[in-house]
This record gives C-alpha cells, sequence and structure tokens, in this order.
C-alpha cells in the first residue's frame, strides 16, 4: 500500500507547495512515492529524492509533460494508479487541473483542498470559501486527494530516496502550446513568504502600487500580493491575486494596503498569523479582523511606516 | 456550433452563511440563491460567441431541484436560447453532476461545453476536467480569454506564475476565470423574452446514472474565528508594536 504524490515544479525547482502537500501524503501512513513529470526535470527529480520521508521518485520526461498539459500528466499517472491506494497533489493550478481528471476515470470522487488529515479516509476541507469547515469520509476504492498547502508545513530535505525512470510516450491529440507569460522576481514566493504585503484598489494606479506596494515589500523582503479588485483593475498581474480562487496563504505577517477585505480576500489569508491593515476607510470590513488596524491614507502612513522602519 | 453551458443554483455569493449548531450541514433555508458567479461569465461568454456569430446555439443546463429553474430562466434572460433542468432534489457530488452532463452531451452532441472553474459553495473545482476525462475530451481551466473558430480554440488561462495560451482541438471544455468578462445586466424586455423559451425538465434519477454519494459527510463546522485586535494611531506605535511583538521586522 502505497501513496503518490505528483510533484508541482517548473522543470528547475521544486515548489514549495509540494513539500506541504508530502507533509499532509504522510499522514495517510503508508509510504509514498514522488512522481516528477516534466521535460529536463532531473534536478526536480533530484531535489524530490531528497525530501524527507520519501521511498522513491519516478521520473518521467516529455514536451507535454514539462508544459503542464492535464492531459498528458492525468494519462502519466493513470498509466501507473493501480500500483497506489491514493494520489495526492498540492491544490495549485497543475494539481487543481489534472486530479478530477484522474479521479473521474478512476471513478473516485475527489477531496478538493484537503486543510487536515483525521484519519486514513477522514478531511477536513473548507466550503463557502472557508466560512464552514467539513470533516468528510471518503468510501471510494482509492484516495484522489489535493491538498491546500497553506495548511500544512514544509518536509525537509534530508533524505535519498532512489529515483526510477519512468516511459511515457506522448498522448495523441492533447492541446498545444501556443504561448506563455512567466512572471520571474527577486521576490520570495507569494505562497511560501514569512511576509507579505498586499494591495488593493485603494492604490489607485499601477504606478502607485509599484510605489507603495512593492517598495515597502522590497525594504521587508516581502512577497507582494494583491486583491481581486487590484488585479482587475491591472494594478498587478494575476498572479499576484489573493484569495478564494487567488493564492491561498499563511504567512507570519499579512500586511495589507488600501484592501476592503471582501471574504473573498480573507479567505485566501486568514491564517495569517499576524495581519496589520492600513485604510482610510474605518468602516472597511478588513480591519474585524486585523491584529492592528491603522485609519489613515496609505499614501501618507506608508511612507511614515517606512521612516519608522530605518530608525 | 453549438455551446453548452452548466450553472448551478448556489447561495448569493453577498449572504453570510451560517452553520446549523447540531453540525448537521449549512442552513440554506430562506437564503438568496442565485446562478454561481463563475457560471455566470461562462453563460456570458457563450452568449457573446452567439452575437459574434461564433455559435448559433445555446443550451444552459442545471443539476439541481425544481428552484433550479430560476437561474435557468436568468440565463436565457442572458441571451442564451434553450435550457435544460436534471431535476433532483438530492445534493450531487461533482462526479455524479460530471456523469449527468456526459449524457446530455452525449444526447446533444456540442462543440463547446463552457463551465465555472468552481462553485462558490462546496469550492471542489472538480465538474469541468471530470466531465473531460469522461468524455475523453480537451480541456482548458482557468480562461482569461477565449479566441474560437470552427476547428479549434485558442484559451489564455491564468497560472500560478502568470499565464498559458492552449490550442485545442473542438470539441473542448472550458473553465472561466473572474476575468474573462463581466457579465450583463438582463434588460427587462429580454427577461419577458426568456419566459417564452423552452425549458425542459428531465428527473435524473430516469437517466441510469450512479449518482450514490461517495463520501460521507461526518460533520460540519465553522471555523475558528479571528477577533479584531487593536487600533494604533499611527504609523510609528504600529511599528512599535510589530517590534515588540514579531521578531520579523
Amino acid at each position: 500500500m502505497t501513496t503518490l504524490l505528483l510533484a508541482d515544479h517548473d522543470n528547475a525547482t521544486l515548489k514549495d507547495p509540494t513539500r506541504r502537500a508530502l507533509t499532509a501524503a504522510l499522514m495517510l501512513g503508508e509510504s509514498v512515492h514522488v512522481l516528477v513529470a516534466g521535460e529536463n526535470a532531473a534536478a526536480v527529480a533530484n531535489q524530490a529524492s531528497a525530501l524527507q520521508g520519501v521511498t522513491k521518485v519516478l521520473h518521467a520526461e516529455a514536451s507535454s509533460l514539462g508544459q503542464g498539459i492535464s492531459e498528458a500528466i492525468s494519462a502519466l499517472i493513470l498509466s501507473i494508479s493501480d500500483q497506489y491506494t491514493a494520489v495526492v497533489a498540492a491544490a495549485t493550478a497543475v494539481g487543481k487541473s489534472v486530479m478530477p481528471r484522474v479521479a473521474a476515470k478512476l471513478d473516485v470522487m475527489q477531496v478538493s483542498e484537503v486543510t487536515a488529515v483525521l484519519g486514513s479516509d477522514t478531511f477536513e476541507r473548507p466550503i463557502y470559501a472557508g466560512n464552514a469547515v467539513q470533516a468528510v469520509r471518503s468510501k471510494d476504492k482509492k484516495l484522489i486527494i489535493t491538498v491546500r498547502a497553506s495548511a500544512f508545513a514544509a518536509a525537509e530535505f534530508s533524505g535519498t530516496a532512489p529515483i526510477q525512470k519512468l516511459c511515457f510516450k506522448e498522448e495523441p491529440c492533447t492541446p498545444s502550446l501556443a504561448g506563455r507569460t512567466c512572471s520571474t522576481s527577486e521576490r520570495p514566493e507569494l505562497t511560501s513568504a514569512k511576509i507579505v504585503v498586499s494591495g488593493g484598489r485603494g492604490l489607485g494606479s499601477s504606478e502607485n502600487f509599484e510605489k507603495v506596494v512593492a517598495t515597502l515589500a522590497d525594504k521587508i523582503g516581502a512577497a507582494v500580493g494583491a486583491s481581486r479588485a487590484a488585479v482587475d483593475a491591472g494594478f498587478a498581474p494575476n498572479e499576484w491575486q489573493v484569495g478564494q480562487t487567488g493564492k491561498i496563504i499563511a504567512p507570519d505577517l499579512y500586511i495589507a494596503l488600501g484592501v476592503s477585505g471582501a471574504i473573498q480576500h480573507i479567505a485566501g489569508m486568514k491564517d495569517a498569523k499576524t495581519i496589520v491593515v492600513i485604510n482610510s476607510d474605518p468602516d472597511a470590513p478588513f480591519f474585524q479582523v486585523a491584529d492592528y488596524g491603522l485609519v489613515a491614507d496609505l499614501f501618507e502612513a506608508t511612507p511614515q511606516f517606512l521612516e519608522e522602519l530605518a530608525k | 456550433m453549438k455551446i453548452i453551458v452548466p450553472i448551478k443554483r448556489v447561495v448569493d455569493s453577498n449572504v453570510k452563511i451560517r452553520v446549523r449548531v447540531d453540525g448537521s450541514g449549512v442552513e440554506l433555508a430562506n437564503l438568496k440563491m442565485a446562478i454561481n458567479p463563475y457560471d455566470e461569465i461562462a453563460v456570458e461568454e457563450a452568449v457573446r460567441l452567439r452575437e459574434a456569430g461564433t455559435a448559433t446555439d445555446v443550451l444552459v443546463i442545471s443539476v439541481g431541484p425544481t428552484e433550479a429553474q430560476q437561474v435557468l430562466r436568468s440565463a436565457l434572460a442572458m441571451g442564451a436560447d434553450r435550457a435544460l433542468l436534471i431535476e433532483t432534489e438530492m445534493a450531487l457530488e461533482p462526479l455524479a453532476v460530471a456523469k449527468l452532463l456526459k449524457w446530455a452531451v452525449t444526447v446533444e452532441q456540442p462543440d463547446l461545453v463552457i463551465l465555472g472553474r468552481q462553485a462558490i459553495d462546496d469550492d471542489c473545482n472538480q465538474v469541468g476536467q471530470m466531465l473531460a476525462a469522461l468524455l475523453g475530451w480537451q480541456q482548458a481551466t482557468f480562461a482569461s480569454k477565449i479566441v474560437m473558430n470552427k476547428e479549434e480554440i485558442v484559451v489564455a488561462r491564468e497560472v500560478d506564475d502568470g499565464q498559458q495560451t492552449l490550442r485545442l482541438d473542438l470539441p473542448a471544455v472550458v473553465t472561466t476565470d473572474l476575468r474573462l468578462n463581466e457579465p450583463r445586466y438582463a434588460s427587462l424586455p429580454s427577461i419577458m423574452k426568456a419566459k417564452k423559451k423552452p425549458l425542459v425538465v428531465t428527473p435524473a434519477a430516469s437517466l441510469g446514472v450512479d449518482t450514490a454519494h461517495r463520501l460521507e459527510i461526518v460533520r460540519t463546522f465553522e471555523p475558528a474565528s479571528r477577533k479584531a485586535g487593536i487600533k494604533v494611531t499611527d504609523a510609528a506605535e504600529l511599528m512599535v508594536r510589530l517590534r515588540a511583538e514579531l521578531n520579523i521586522i
């Protein structure tokens, strides 16, 4: 009885959510194999083999796998799924796209966005944007699970699991890649950063977003987040969105500038250890969950905060 | 070209839900219900493709109770041509919904199925991908832009580190993200017109599809809530407090 964990990566680096999903996968009580499906992704397979608790790494190469094409990755998982009692992935864009395909083909009801493992078949998951939590028990013969990474600690690198090559023949009739834009940044990754500075509609423009939010973030070594309103308005790119359908994060410190605090936004960061909210509207709903609230014009308060920081 | 848009009736996104004190679930009685916002975006996109002449027939389908006819009528008022209710009083799981939709797709033979990335009640994010897999069709999740012609569809998707654009062969399944479009408000004349559009009701139980629950809901509870902390007077006090209580700044 073994659990298969799908690795999320960019062909060069294993992504942090996979390390957290491994912690959940190990709680199922079985040994865990990690599947690295990529193109020129040997470095990722090596990183996966060093993860504590992993007993084997399976490494398959193909260009469709490297592009993260769901049809290819799900076909690969299905080709080996009879050896596994559970298949687990972090609930990333790739995991969310691939896993329901696997579940449907195996006639299994997937458990999405697991936030706690209560037993080998029983899990907690949030519903209604985190306004309620359900404990569910799977009655299926196999488990197909996606894991909300922010709810689990990251597994350490201290192991040396063997790496086994897997053959993968390209699937016919898969979508083809027609374009890719990738953000490259020196900043910490949003999903694993200890500090996140987030901006909302109150910033007013992409120039202000850069000048105020990004400047503060870079001063304190933080990742940058944004509310849906800020992304919709074009102040920030989509990959910065925090919330029900954006990134779900749990940093040590979350600083929100000019974000009103819609429930869909709070759904993405309410597990932050400390929440700081700066907003000129004293009635902004965000203040109801803030540990430290400052009612002030963010264009005045943020530079003052930076001055204090320098002291 | 025919498009199917599956839509779900959910609690309105502005309503704050309450968990029943006995842990048996979320209290749904007398709450304002609405079309799932992501599905509404899917309806809008299909109607735009119809208005552009790319599509000729937009069929909206809901799997749900009798009352789901209301969200189907709303979609008809937005410009969909026909509606089908696959009626069931049971709250079905995504796998069962995908199987029922597969039945409808097999009967209707559309070129495209477009639906929301997730429903805002169970937040599962599964039906579109499951339907694509059951049909053996290509899929594009989290669409933020769609360009379509007779044989293929090009979809820009929002992914974790930016955007990915995929070219899919038709027929295909696409799930919508927030920024695909901004759904219209139906005008009064189109609401009146929608009352005359065809709406067919088929009992789910008559379709020979296994819809049994695979997940047992053990209990439902409210998450630990956060309390409001303190208001500080200025940036200087904020910094003093952060430095005193956190070691990271």
